[in-house]
């Protein structure tokens, strides 16, 4: 007998999830879904990160592979245009018919776009999918000014993508206060002033008349009383449920819109379903993501035989940053419930605001409102959703901590209490887990879900975790992995006391198991800080993440790039046309870098020897650009040629670099040094700064940039050569012995109990009487220094490694390339297809 | 490389000589290829297991260059792009057990890698 047929339209967020409840219980079915967009599954609550740095990839759900592995048919970019239900047969776009037993609606909602004159001018977008982030971005390329049609959470969600792209931004809402489904009077006019201190201009109350040609903007928008010149417009004015199909083939609708289900996620004919933003139950449209993922939990185990499984409606109460302002809604948060009370608290001079609407008889929690500080939300949210007696003195609660605050300890919550609202986690069943071996937050995670959406409740999760495990006599460690029952720090000193020379002897004294990509690198790591050896030796090479295993960084096809020390960044001519004719001869892609070096892209594994060894002729050495080891150290052109300079700038930052070249860390090290106060170098973004003073040198220390910039800390002023080396030498020893795997300076520093003062203490005033002893072993490393590459090509063993495959020396295939301005790049998937099939035939 | 000694090996049906174990660095791989595919060879403390090269995740053949490890008295390989753990007996991906890759059987003999014909 062939299987029921299933047919799913949409495979947005709470589609995918219905997908995966399925799948989980083993369901009978035979299932189709429509994909109307171009890609499946991918995390919209997440969209905004987009702007941020995440790519399309960071924010999928899900990945063809399991739509293969698991039977599923997907038909990408494939939209559902009908139903027709009395032959029960959906038709597509491109002109597939599908057949169903069963279907499911998860068709979400669309951006409301207000009907105003001129609503359809170019640069005129809405928010919703990654190809609307894609048009925005393109429109504000060409664009200074941008305006968001709507205050809600998402218009300030999309102002500060507007703001992040530079645009000078406004928000324009109808409503005389911003956010006013979520927050009360008091609050949305706190939330005002601080976006409006962070740069972005409100303006509510006002209705758009009509969008115009501007005069000094592209278009003109219209108010009953006034204008506003702007380049772009955003609509972020409110969702309206995708529910066309459903209004064509008769489906009862609601009059607002939507598709009317019951606790079943039934509509009003017995074979089709709907879940998430596009189901209206109990005359409501949930528009967040968790009471979706409710629906589509409970239709999956229903359709897989549990007939008690029901949809019993949601919470929306919600936690969020907006332009960096934090914003918490609980509940009755407009303190609605006849005969509540409340109680808040303001400082404007801060920009804090908390309020608590509280039941007639003082003993429950109904709803709160936070603006500025969400500290207290969770504990709040506890309160409200478990009906928790309220101390004697609510208003404690909301007050600034230190303050005698009573602690709602995890341990006080009911196993009823929901911890993670997102996916329905309860207290209880984060605790059956952990008693079933969940004991770390990624393994709770996994299991139960918990934090794996908004991750609002990760605090609460990772306390009910600690707290449980203490319960179970469990200790919290803070072992490597499971392979060392060791800190980073106390393997340091385990391999320097016992001189311990490679893994597996440090595996079989201190370890168990083979170890891990956890362990091995940091080993690995720390073996180089110690004793220097080459990285390839037979002994280490196993241990090294591909980087340093082929001494180059690995790209997203496979292929390598190869960035050449360039010591302060000065080259000669000469060297540079040699750069200039590697590239060519071998046809890399050729790009300057964030640290005043060159990097050449495309290289396969095989042709790397080669390269290097043309490099190694002309006198170039490693860059370490693959190791976490020292990078580059950046100089300005100093007192040489700048007629600011007070010290050889360049002349230092050569110095510093040949020194540390090839020293290995915890992370890796960036340095630079300016020729005088300026700072052209950006010293003061970085591991070691060093800024030129009439009398010597400034040193600053444990800067960052990357995903959490830091500025560096003045760590020792008017400095001369040999000081400051000493310094330096002794600051990075200290940092490579007590860091943590993967810590940089900046969050090593920020962890480091006793501050700068006690740093500078041990290094400038000696207070461990260790001095002497770190610059031994910094001298030590200094004095066994030798370029990678050079000895790489100059070992046959070594070179062994980089042969394609250990029986064919003919390169992959499917590293395929196309041209860009000039040069070449890796060709995306839908190119590198048709590439091959051409190559083939 | 092919000496003598592996005349008689190569006339074992269904099994294909592919390098001495010597050319694995012990503790790390190597890809090569079988009939025309690419596969990841693994020379570890348990013997030499065989898997696809192909990472599912980042869709480029570069599984041989992963670290090899343990968890939880797994075998595993650490794709080297994003790190996602295949366990080597099974291909099974540990992050996310829908995606798995092909495993082939592997039998060392006279100091050579021998490789079975049909992935599991
Ligand atoms: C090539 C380069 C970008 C460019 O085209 O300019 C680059 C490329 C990469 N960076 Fe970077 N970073 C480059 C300068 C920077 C800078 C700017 C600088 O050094 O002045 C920063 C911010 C400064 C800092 O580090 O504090 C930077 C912050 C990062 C970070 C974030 C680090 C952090 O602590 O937050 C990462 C991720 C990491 O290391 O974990 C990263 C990681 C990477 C990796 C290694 C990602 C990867 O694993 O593939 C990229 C390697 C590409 C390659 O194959 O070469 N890159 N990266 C720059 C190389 C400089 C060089 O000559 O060596
Ligand atoms: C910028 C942004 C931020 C957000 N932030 C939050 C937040 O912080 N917290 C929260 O809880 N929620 C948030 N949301 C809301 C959340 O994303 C939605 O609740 C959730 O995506 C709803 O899931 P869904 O599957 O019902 O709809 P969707 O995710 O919209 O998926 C529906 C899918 O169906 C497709 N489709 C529609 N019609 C057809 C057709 N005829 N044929 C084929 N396919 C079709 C659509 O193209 C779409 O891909 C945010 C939304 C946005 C846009
Ligand atoms: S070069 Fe740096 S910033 Fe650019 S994509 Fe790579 S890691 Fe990100
Ligand atoms: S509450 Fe959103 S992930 Fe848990």
């Amino acid at each position: 007998m062939s299987k029921p047929k299933l047919v799913v339209i949409g495979n947005g967020m709470v589609g995918q999830r219905f997908l995966e409840e399925l799948v989980e219980r083993g369901h009978p079915y035979d299932i189709s879904v429509f994909c109307e967009e171009s890609r499946p599954a991918y995390d919209r609550v997440q969209l905004s990160s987009y702007f941020s740095g995440a790519r399309a990839e960071d924010l999928a759900l899900t990945t063809v592979p399991f739509f293969d592995a698991n039977g599923i048919r997907l038909m990408l970019g494939e939209q559902a245009v009908r139903i027709d239900r009395d032959k029960k047969l959906v038709l597509g776009s491109q002109g597939s018919s599908m057949a169903y037993d069963e279907l499911v609606l998860a068709t979400g909602s669309f951006p409301f776009v207000p009907p105003i004159p001129g609503n359809d001018r170019e640069c005129c977008h809405v928010y919703r999918t990654i190809d609307d982030l894609d048009a925005i971005r393109a429109s504000a390329s060409v664009s200074k000014i941008g305006v968001v049609v709507g205050g809600g959470l998402l218009g300030l969600e999309a102002a500060k993508a507007l703001k992040d792209l530079g645009l000078e931004t406004h928000v324009v809402e109808f409503a005389p206060q911003l956010m006013a489904v979520q927050l009360d009077e008091r609050g949305g006019a706190l939330l005002k002033s601080k976006i409006e201190s962070l740069g972005v201009r409100v303006h509510t109350g006002k209705a758009t008349q009509r969008i115009e040609d501007g005069d000094s903007c592209r278009h003109k928008m219209v108010f009953a009383d006034g204008e506003l010149e702007t380049d772009l417009v955003l609509f972020s004015a409110g969702i309206r449920p995708q529910d066309k199909l459903a209004r064509d083939c008769d489906l009862v609708v609601g009059e607002r819109g939507g598709v009317i289900i019951n606790d079943q996620c039934r509509t009003s004919d017995t074979a089709i379903y709907a879940i998430g933003e596009v189901a209206l139950w109990q005359g409501r449209i949930y528009g967040l993501v968790a009471p979706g993922y409710d629906m589509a939990r409970l239709l999956a185990a229903q359709l897989c035989g549990d007939s008690t499984a029901a949809f019993t409606g949601a919470d929306m109460s919600t936690k969020l940053k907006l332009l960096g302002v934090e914003v918490g809604s609980i509940g009755d948060a407009h303190g609605r419930t006849p005969e509540s009370k409340s109680c808040y608290i303001e400082d404007s001079t801060t920009g804090l605001y908390k309020k608590l609407v509280i039941s007639a008889d003082g003993q429950k929690l109904l709803g709160a409102v936070l603006v500025g500080d969400t500290s207290d939300y969770g504990s709040l949210l506890q309160y409200c959703l478990n009906g928790i007696d309220l101390p004697g003195s609510p208003m404690s609660l909301i007050l600034p901590a230190g303050d005698n605050k009573p602690a709602l300890g995890v341990d006080a919550l009911p196993d009823s209490a929901q911890i993670c609202s997102c996916n329905n986690v309860s207290k209880g069943s984060l605790c059956s887990a952990i008693s079933n071996g969940c004991t770390t937050i990624g393994a709770l995670k996994k299991e139960t879900r918990a934090s794996a959406t908004c991750g609002g409740c990760a605090t609460l999760v990772k306390q009910v975790l600690e707290s449980e495990l203490k319960r179970q006599g469990v200790e919290i460690n803070n072992h490597i992995c499971e392979h060392f029952a060791y800190s980073r720090q106390e393997l340091y000193h385990l391999i320097r006391v016992n001189n311990i020379r490679s893994f597996d002897e440090l595996l079989e004294k201190s370890g168990s198991g083979h170890g891990c990509d956890i362990c091995k690198p940091a080993v690995g790591s720390i073996l180089a800080s110690c004793w220097n050896d080459f990285v390839l030796d037979p002994r280490h090479v196993g241990l090294q993440d591909t980087n340093d295993n082929f001494l180059a960084n690995l790209q997203k096809d496979g292929s390598y790039s190869v960035v050449p020390r360039v010591p302060g960044g000065e080259i000669t001519p000469e060297k540079l046309i040699v750069l200039g004719e590697v590239a060519k001869k071998y046809d890399l892609y050729t790009k300057i870098t964030g640290g005043q070096r060159i990097d050449l892209f495309g290289a396969r594994v095989e042709q790397l020897p080669q390269i290097w060894r043309d490099l190694v002729d002309a006198g170039f050495e490693s860059g370490h650009a693959y190791g976490k080891a020292l990078r580059t150290v950046k100089s300005c052109v100093g007192s040489s040629w700048c007629r600011y300079g007070v010290q050889d700038s360049v002349g230092m930052a050569i110095y510093v670099e040949e020194r540390y070249r090839g020293l290995r860390s915890p992370h890796k090290l960036k340095m630079a040094v300016s020729g005088c106060t300026r700072e052209c170098a950006e010293a003061q973004s970085k591991d070691v700064g060093v800024i030129a003073t009439e009398k010597g040198w400034n040193l600053y220390i444990a800067g960052n940039g990357g995903m959490r910039p830091r500025h560096a800390e003045l760590f020792a002023s008017d400095l001369d050569d040999d000081t400051l080396i000493r310094y330096i030498d002794r600051f990075l020893m200290f940092y490579i012995r007590t860091a943590d795997r993967l810590q940089r300076t900046s969050v090593w520093r920020d962890n480091l109990e006793g501050g700068l003062a006690y740093l500078q203490d041990v290094i400038i005033n000696d207070s461990l009487g260790i001095g002497a002893e770190l610059e031994a072993q910094m001298q030590a490393v200094v004095d066994t220094y030798a370029c990678e590459w050079k000895r790489t090509i100059e070992s046959p063993e070594a070179l062994q490694r980089f042969r394609p495959f250990v029986n064919d020396d003919k390169g992959d295939e499917q590293i395929v390339y196309v041209r860009e301005r000039g040069q070449k790049r890796p060709a995306r998937p839908e190119e590198k297809d048709t590439l091959l099939v051409e190559s083939a035939s | 490389m092919n000496g003598t000694a592996t005349s008689h090996i190569e006339s074992l049906a269904g099994w294909h000589d592919l390098c001495a174990l010597d050319e694995i660095v012990p503790g790390t791989g190597m890809a090569a290829r079988l009939n025309g595919r690419q596969i990841a060879l693994f020379h570890t403390r348990e013997g030499v297991f065989a898997t696809g090269n192909h990472d599912p995740f980042s869709g480029a053949n570069v599984l041989s260059r992963g670290i090899i490890g343990s968890l939880g008295g797994k075998l595993v390989v650490a794709s080297p792009v994003y790190k996602q753990h295949f366990c080597l007996r099974t291909g099974i991906c540990l992050e996310d057990m829908s995606v798995s890759i092909p495993t082939w059987s592997v039998a060392v003999r006279q100091g050579r890698v021998l490789v079975a014909e049909g992935a599991h």
